[in-house]
């Protein structure tokens, strides 16, 4: 049985709480001093990609805060489509990421810079938001802006011996509004809307659309993609949290997203956080996703140049995916040690069934009783590890 | 006229409302379990943006939910 005094902690923090978040909502605060180190690695459909980053961030006032972060991932393996071009691929991206945030009353700025490179293709993206916040802090509006300009080559060579053949450019352009709104003591709410415009070379060099030709052994050909050189797209995603009656939160979230390519996709997503006495939070996620083909999209042309606009490329194929996962993360150094007041560690791991719905696998084609067009369905399972740990300081 | 006088009160009480400044519903000592880690919406945005980059280079369907970096995820 508790004591009396015991039994008024709970109550007591509840005041402590509400006390600092009174002066919280004088003016907006930067988070926390931070440093995590990650790694990942992808599984699935005849491919693996480590990814290897770390991320630092540290306040350099009380208003401004800088963070930087090196991300690298290797890829080996091959994907489907690549795969039935008797390719296979070895390549590493390195991304670097410097973002600049300043807070001044309610509002905060952040600046971001990323740059990413692949021996044959090149990112920059300049980014700006402003975050807002309004109505006794119930309501937080966010507003962003972003611009990405690529460079696409073609690797002609080998895994080991690249010969890069630079292709075009291709350029983006994204705009983001986001509202996040508090309902009840409970129960708090978000909308977010993107808009992405794109423009340049879009098709990806590596993949081909095959057509009928009765000439060839196998009973198509394969030729080169040709993509429309614009593409633009919607989403709007609304998504609640509650805190349930213990101490539990449950996260659903609705993406509807459309573009000019006649792609219509619905995201459901639902997330279920349990935390054990301040020291490991547990959470479980399901999603679930499905998308129609791009109106260019083709498994199998009847003739070569059909259309003059041709693609098959698995992302624009019609498909859905589900993806279950579960985390678990710890928490260590209550006390903090020398300069981390705290620290998380944190592993991941997600299981993602992929079905295509109009892309078939042709690896099989040579098995006699498959003609161009009536190979199976193709369909993979990918697994994602990921572990990562948090210090705060 | 005295069927107006209604509808005028309520109106110059709605112009009123409209013009004073909105009342939190929910009082800021209220917030804890608000406040509470587990009710962050992105507790890691570095796995968020890793986990984007993936559905990103997988699906059609993109933006609405976080940054997703950079790359063409072409392989």
């Amino acid at each position: 049985m508790r004591s009396e005094s015991a039994r008024r902690i709970p109550g007591r923090l509840a005041v402590l709480t509400a006390l600092l978040l009174v002066r919280a909502t004088c003016a907006d605060v930067l988070p926390d001093d931070r440093a995590d180190l990650f790694y990942s690695k992808y599984s699935g459909g005849g491919m693996d990609i480590t990814g290897e980053s770390v991320l630092v961030r540290k306040k350099v006032t009380e208003n401004f805060a800088l963070e930087a972060s090196y991300f690298i991932d290797k890829v080996s393996g091959a994907s489907i489509d690549v795969l039935s071009q008797a390719s296979q691929i070895k390549d590493e991206r390195k991304q670097k990421t410097g973002t600049v945030e300043y807070v001044h009353d309610k509002t905060t700025y952040t600046a971001s810079f990323i740059n990413s490179v692949e021996r044959d293709y090149k990112s920059n993206t300049s980014s700006f938001s402003l975050k807002q916040d309004m109505f006794g802090d119930l309501t937080t509006l966010s507003l962003a802006f972003a611009n990405t300009t690529d460079t696409v080559g073609e690797n002609n060579g080998t895994a080991n011996v690249p010969i890069v053949a630079w292709l075009g450019h291709a350029g983006s352009k994204s705009y983001d509004v986001d509202l996040s709104q508090i309902l009840t003591k409970n129960f708090i709410a978000g909308v977010n809307f993107n808009v992405i415009t794109d423009q340049g070379l879009l098709a990806n060099p590596y993949r081909s659309v095959r057509f009928i030709d009765t000439g060839n052994p196998k009973g198509y050909s394969l030729g080169s993609q040709v993509y429309p050189d614009t593409r633009t797209s919607t989403a709007v995603q609304i998504e609640g949290k509650y805190y349930l009656p213990y101490r539990a939160a449950i996260t659903g979230s609705y993406r509807y997203f459309r573009d000019t390519w006649s792609i219509v996709g619905n995201t459901y997503e639902l997330d279920y956080t349990h935390p054990i006495s301040n020291i490991w939070i547990l959470e479980g996620r399901v999603r679930y996703y499905k998308q129609n083909h791009a109106d260019f999209y083709s498994d199998l042309f009847d003739y070569a140049d059909e259309y003059r606009f041709e693609a098959r490329d698995q992302d624009l194929a019609a498909q859905d995916n589900y993806t279950i996962g579960a985390k678990v993360t710890y928490a260590f150094l209550p006390d903090g040690w020398k300069m981390f007041k705290r620290a998380t560690a944190t592993l991941d791991v997600s299981r993602i069934t992929f079905h295509y719905l109009d892309f078939r696998n042709i690896k099989y084609y040579g098995v006699p009783q498959y003609t161009p067009g009536d190979e199976p369905l193709y369909q993979f399972n990918a697994t994602v590890f990921q572990i990562y740990m948090s210090m705060f300081f | 006229m005295r069927r107006l006088r209604p509808a005028l009160l309520a109106g110059c009480v709605l112009m009123t409302a409209a013009c004073s400044n909105i009342q939190p519903w929910v009082k800021p000592y209220e917030r804890d379990r608000l406040a509470d880690p587990i009710m962050a919406w992105d507790r890691d945005a570095i796995s968020s943006a890793y986990v984007d980059h993936i559905r990103e280079s997988r699906e059609g369907s993109r933006g609405a939910s976080g940054s997703a970096g950079g790359g063409c995820g072409c392989n």
